[in-house]
């Protein structure tokens, strides 16, 4: 295994990766496998009828993914980076440097196991269209890393023009590679057993309840028979009413309990596995995240890059001063959702990363303009209309008393608009845009006027004769719209942002 | 009333407090503020004729089924399938193009677009010259017939990704795109 990219000659990437990939290819075989093994037991010819495909099969992935191996070759040039792939069409794809966002490195467990990482550039194409190698030892990606950054360093330099003769440009380009590195935000195990109790969740029983019934065939009873679990139930019952009611209490307390255990070690498992070893950075290059306890990922987000911030919570963390800090890109951590870079933290924890990003973070002496009082009226009164809606077929075909339900659900409903309305509200100061929404878990999103791209201003058939409107702003890989404000207020607000955007040209921002 | 008094008393201030940071760089003239240069520009008459051309050829096949189904006689009253799909046929043909072209309007400026639309969902953008990424200018061939065009903005953002504005005479639309992209040009040097 060599370690080092050699520049400007076409090369493979790890051999071992193959054995990666067979391997997980041959996981999605087991379970058909299992079936079919399982469903043809008693004839000794069904095992040959199962086994001879499944061989045939495995065998020619492996051909597949060897052949793919050899006619994948990546070439780390001197101005961009070009992978040539494809067995019999050929894809030739060339990425300039210059377009590459950032480089992430990403380690699932089994590619882990070998040392192996795989290398992603990110260009902002999004999704599939971004430009992979799978897979490269660590080392390699990393230097595949140092190149890239250096390339961006040197092209900083030459546009500053800080050194003109060719070694002192070198020496520019080292200094802001090398530039030390700033600890933003981590979190140890003891913050990380803190998030997984707010992390409480069940989702493990509705996951051992979907496998029960994915293999109920091989269980020895039918969990859909409801007599069984009727004679289950009351078998139990005849048992605990010999108990007494001490018993019973016990029997039901622990039962409880160990739901609430599970519960809690499910959030705990799950927030261990996803954030282990979370580390936020500010370098020269940009923001650098690390996280992951099986799945290691090392992502680095330009600055400049940061279309907006968003910062949420949810309703039992919220009490407790909890908070979430997300960045808006065009990259992302899966399809459609920003990268996360402070999943659990303190608002004296988050605003500092928030002002690293070139943001402002919300303060009390904002001066906040809420939403229109007939947008608040109209919302709750359409609420009402559904609840009476749904309250009707009730009131005709059930008993009297169920009418309570709707009745109910319908005035707490139209409180939480109400009182909802209290919580929503936006600000303008600075350049930057900030808009609050939520009755039992706030969020906040916070935009830069110069980083939007156009605004539009939104009107429904009753937002239209009621005189309010919904201003969307249009950002760039997320979304951001206030919602029920006063018409004359768009207006003043999108007169504002657009005479800002006008102002700068977008290409100015990006060079920054 | 006591609805806008909340928002709106603060209002002032806050535009008064915003001005000394854009008169760094513009002057009091911006170009939409209050909504007193609501003045759209209208798009050209052929676009109510494209939209009920559009329209005609939509509707034939409803047309065609609705008169199988009369000769048929699937239900024993003559007219009852036809009459209901001819009438809405007439109001999506004769009525509806000329309500959608009134609602629709453009307003160009020397640094951004101004699109309107909608009669019901109303929709009201803009989109500085300085954040169009490219500009398309398509014509079909309905609206090649009647010598119009449709330009299209994108941006950057996930939003309104692609601004339309349909029924540009197609000089006009070209005129148009060129403008824009002068800006650009100038703006990033």
């Amino acid at each position: 295994m060599s370690d080092a990219i050699a520049i400007g000659e076409p090369q493979r990437t790890q051999p071992i990766g193959l054995i990666v990939t067979a391997i997980s290819s041959a996981r999605q075989l087991v379970f058909p496998l299992v079936a079919g093994i399982f469903a043809l037991r008693d004839t000794f010819s069904g095992f040959w009828l199962i086994a001879l495909p499944a061989l045939a099969v495995i065998a020619l992935t492996l051909g597949l993914s060897y052949l793919g191996w050899l006619r994948r070759t990546f070439i780390v040039g001197e101005e961009d980076i070009r992978v040539e792939s494809g067995i019999i069409s050929r894809t030739a794809a060339s990425v300039p440097y210059e377009r590459i966002q950032d480089v992430s490195l990403e380690q699932e467990l089994l590619p882990r196991l070998f040392g192996l990482v795989s290398v992603k550039f990110e260009t902002g194409a999004g999704g599939a269209e971004e430009l992979k190698l799978k897979y490269l030892t660590a080392a390699q990606g990393e230097h595949l890393r140092d190149v890239v950054r250096e390339q961006h360093a040197e092209e900083a330099a030459a546009k500053t023009a800080l050194a003109p003769a060719a070694d002192g440009l070198d020496a520019a380009a080292q200094a802001i590679a090398e530039e030390p590195a700033k600890t933003l935000f981590t979190m140890g195990p003891a913050r990380l057993i803190t998030n997984g109790l707010f992390q409480f969740s069940l989702a493990v029983l509705a996951v051992l309840f979907g496998l029960f019934s994915q293999f109920d065939n091989f269980l020895p009873f039918d969990i859909w028979d409801v007599d069984l679990w009727v004679d289950g139930v009351s078998d139990q019952t005849d048992q605990l009413e010999g108990l007494g009611l001490a018993g019973q209490i016990f029997g039901v307390l622990s039962a409880l309990g160990t739901l609430i255990v599970l519960g809690f070690a499910t959030g705990i498992a799950q927030v261990f596995a996803r954030e282990w070893g979370f580390h936020l950075e500010k370098t020269a290059r940009g923001f650098r995240r690390r996280r992951g306890l099986f799945t290691k990922t090392d992502v680095v987000m330009p600055t400049h890059r940061v279309q907006a911030v968003k910062l949420d919570t949810r309703w039992l963390r919220h009490r407790f001063g909890w908070h979430g800090l997300k960045f808006v890109s065009l990259a992302s951590d899966f399809a459609g959702s920003s990268h996360v870079v402070a999943p659990f933290a303190k608002r004296a924890e988050t605003d500092p990363i928030i002002r690293a990003a070139g943001f402002e973070a919300p303060s009390d002496r904002l001066e906040w303009h809420r939403a229109s009082t007939r947008s608040r009226f109209d919302a709750a009164f359409i609420d009402a209309l559904i609840f009476t809606a749904i309250a009707i077929p009730v009131i005709i075909f059930a008993p009297l008393i169920f009418v309570a339900i709707p009745a109910v659900l319908g005035v707490l409903s139209v409180f939480a608009e109400l009182y909802s309305w209290t919580f929503k509200r936006h600000a303008v100061e600075d350049g930057y845009i900030f808009a609050t929404e939520g009755l039992l878990s706030p969020s906040t999103q916070i935009a830069s006027k110069v980083k939007l791209h156009s605004v539009e201003i939104s009107q429904g058939p009753i937002a239209q004769r009621r005189g309010y409107a919904t201003l969307n702003l249009g950002l760039a890989g997320g979304s951001f719209a206030i919602s029920g404000i006063p018409l004359e207020r768009a207006r003043v607000l999108r007169a504002q942002i657009t005479d800002s955007i006008a102002s700068t040209d977008f290409s100015r921002i990006n060079a920054a | 009333m006591v609805t806008i008094q909340l928002a709106m008393d603060q209002t002032p201030s806050e535009a008064a407090r915003d001005t000394p940071l854009q008169t760094a760089e513009t002057p009091q003239t911006s170009p939409d503020l209050g909504g007193q240069s609501d003045e759209l520009t209208k798009l050209h008459p052929n676009h109510v004729k494209a939209l009920r051309l559009t329209a005609i050829i939509t509707s034939i096949p409803f047309l065609i089924a609705a008169l199988v189904g009369e000769v048929m006689a699937i239900f024993p009253w003559p007219g009852v399938i036809l009459g209901p799909v001819a009438v809405i046929a007439m109001f999506l043909i004769l009525r509806l193009p000329m309500r959608r072209h009134m609602a629709r309007g453009y307003q160009m400026s020397d640094d951004r677009l101004r699109v309107v639309s909608g009669i019901w969902w109303r929709s009201d953008t803009v989109v500085p010259f300085g954040r169009v990424q490219h500009i398309d200018v398509e014509a079909g061939p309905i609206e090649r017939s009647f010598g119009i065009a449709t330009m299209t903005l994108h941006t950057a953002g996930s939003h309104n990704a692609s601004v339309h504005l349909p029924g540009l005479e197609e000089g006009l639309a070209r005129e148009m795109r060129e403008d824009i992209r002068a800006h650009i040009k100038r703006d990033t040097m």
